[in-house]
């Protein structure tokens, strides 16, 4: 039996913070409810945030667990176009990471409340 | 049981609320973290144009808004705000003591942190690809290693009401009055880990009461155009409380908490500090009242044999100006604005420079500039604005990105107003290691 489901931003069902060391960004991701956290720890790879920003990752992905705090941590390499002394953007610390990663989808069941 | 308060999280962090926990906050300790890898680099390029200053340029207001409260209180003050000049901020918060008539009160300097003699031109970058210092191309201006608590402890054992430090690894700021208070030993790696955690949690100040939190419908915040800052209660082994003033606005819940736990953390088991390699993998955190948390869980393990030391070059200038649009079609005129830019800064106008070219308002925050241009539905914001910037060690060639910007008003395309532009001078930062036995902090004591 096939289940139907949908997508949803992740921003509906997770929390995030963004912080910078040089070139290499982290950003947090925190489930709202505990029952979504397996969902999103299956989803929310280390290849897929690669994959989702390639003109602006430019190292590797690395992601580390928390499940007691329903928690997974995203380490960006060579991500902040050289860090914040270097880089040209407005952003230079790269603090708006953490709502760029919060705009990617999520498949969620369809019967989900 | 240690009360400790965070009195600012960054350089120019508010000083209102940091008034009210030196007042009101019945603390112990409070501490001022200003420093961060950006505002070291100010540090060095202030003291380049001055050499009486390159500390925190709020120093003085800082002092003069807590010291009075602080004495009577019994409150010691703890610090990182001497940036680049740590002789200048302590001889500054003497004559601010003796303003005050606070006679008596012992200030202590921790130096030893710049190490720019031991950066040579074979110094490996860890951050930059491995590559050398003579291969960046720059002038060091001024190299950091971030001390810790053997840098902090002496100057609390010799009675210091006051400890001004440069860099330091920002934890070891509470860390150290911690140690000092409960006794710990230097090695008792699982106590200096939890001990980390309240420092790390606390170190960014409103990050964990409210602030870089706030989403409105989703997490929204009390209070918060009046947030306070934090308070640990620390016990002898390290278990620890945050909450703030009850009258103050924010919030500490567990979500505050756990956002900040990972802040500019990588992997939560190996935090490196000076002090320890802490773990904030097994780390709990749960409501302990209105406004309470608790956290427990973190361990340590031994700390690193390597320093991490921040070495500033001198960027040259990094320039920056704009032109705003509005109505129908602003996004093709700002994009034809964009594009005049690129035909006429070329290399006879600006040299070999980077040119970044942003439409603020479609695509501009942390590089998306060149992904999204083309989206359609991107393309009717009410007003955009492009934003041109580039650093350059030739201020003839900023000033020329300037004057192309300015010139769009009467020679690009309709409807440009709104000009602002400006130069301002560079350090650009890299990072390397030097072995632990390198450095050798000191402790100088002035009394007011």
């Amino acid at each position: 039996m096939s289940r139907k489901t949908r997508k949803i931003p992740l921003h509906e069902i997770a929390h995030a913070r963004a912080g910078d060391k040089g070139n290499t960004s982290n950003v947090s991701v925190w489930a709202y409810d505990p029952g979504d956290y397996p969902l999103i720890k299956a989803q929310l790879t280390a290849d897929r945030l690669k994959a989702a920003f390639p003109g602006l990752i430019k190292g590797r992905v690395d992601r580390y667990e928390l499940d007691h705090l329903h928690g997974l941590n995203f380490v960006l390499a060579d991500a902040l176009e050289g860090g914040v002394n270097t880089s040209l953007g407005l952003d230079s610390h790269g603090k708006s990471w953490s709502f760029l990663v919060l705009g990617l989808e999520i498949e969620v069941p369809d019967n989900r409340a | 049981m240690l009360r400790l308060g965070c009195g600012s999280g960054f350089s120019s962090d508010r000083l209102g609320p940091a008034i009210d926990l030196a007042e009101k906050g019945r603390l112990d300790y409070l501490v001022f973290e200003t420093i961060g890898e950006r505002t070291m680099a100010f540090g060095h390029r202030d003291r380049k144009a001055d050499p009486r200053r390159g500390y925190n340029p709020q120093l003085g207001q800082r002092m003069r808004g807590v010291l009075k409260a602080c004495r009577r209180n019994g409150t010691r003050v703890v610090t990182n705000m001497g940036v680049a000049n740590v002789a200048a901020a302590a001889e500054l918060t003497v004559a601010i003591a003796r303003e005050l008539g606070l006679s008596g009160l012992k200030v202590a300097a921790v130096e030893g942190d710049d190490v720019t003699a031991m950066i040579g031109p074979e110094t490996r970058l860890f951050d930059h690809h491995d590559k050398r210092v003579d291969e960046v191309g720059l002038a060091v201006v001024g190299a950091n290693v971030y001390l810790g608590v053997d840098a902090i402890l002496p100057a609390l054992e010799a009675g210091a009401d006051v400890v001004i430090t440069g860099r330091v690894s920002d934890p070891s700021l509470f860390l150290a009055p911690i140690m000092h208070r409960c006794g710990w030993r230097r090695d008792d790696w699982e106590r200096l880990g939890r001990g980390t955690l309240v420092g790390h949690l606390m170190e960014c100040g409103m990050q964990i009461t409210g602030g870089y939190y706030a989403d409105p419908g989703r997490k929204d915040v009390p209070g918060l155009a009046r947030c306070g800052y934090p308070i640990a209660e620390v016990e002898e082994g390290g278990e620890a409380v945050i909450t703030k003033l009850a009258d103050a606005g924010g919030m500490v819940s567990p979500r505050t908490v756990k956002e900040q736990l990972l802040y500019e953390v990588h992997d939560p088991r190996a935090y490196l500090t000076p002090d320890v390699t802490a773990d904030f993998s097994k780390v709990n955190v749960g409501e302990a009242g209105a406004n309470r948390v608790a956290v427990s869980g973190a361990s340590g393990r031994a700390q690193p044999e390597t320093l991490k030391v921040t070495v500033g070059f001198d960027g040259g200038f990094y320039a920056e100006a704009g032109v705003s649009y509005a109505g129908p079609n602003a996004v093709a005129r700002a994009r034809l604005a964009a594009n005049i830019l690129r035909e006429r800064l070329g290399p006879d106008e600006i040299g070999s420079a980077p040119l970044r070219i942003d439409l603020v308002g479609v695509n501009a925050l942390h590089a998306t500039a060149d992904l999204a241009i083309d989206d359609p539905d991107t393309s009717m914001p009410a007003d955009v604005r492009i934003r041109a910037a580039m650093r350059s060690a030739d201020r003839a060639a900023c000033e020329m990105l300037l004057w192309e910007t300015e010139s769009l008003l009467c020679c690009g395309p309709a409807g440009g107003g709104g000009y602002r532009g400006q130069i301002t001078p560079s350090v650009v930062t890299h990072s390397a290691l030097i072995p632990r036995g390198a450095v050798k902090p000191s402790v100088r004591m002035l009394v007011a």
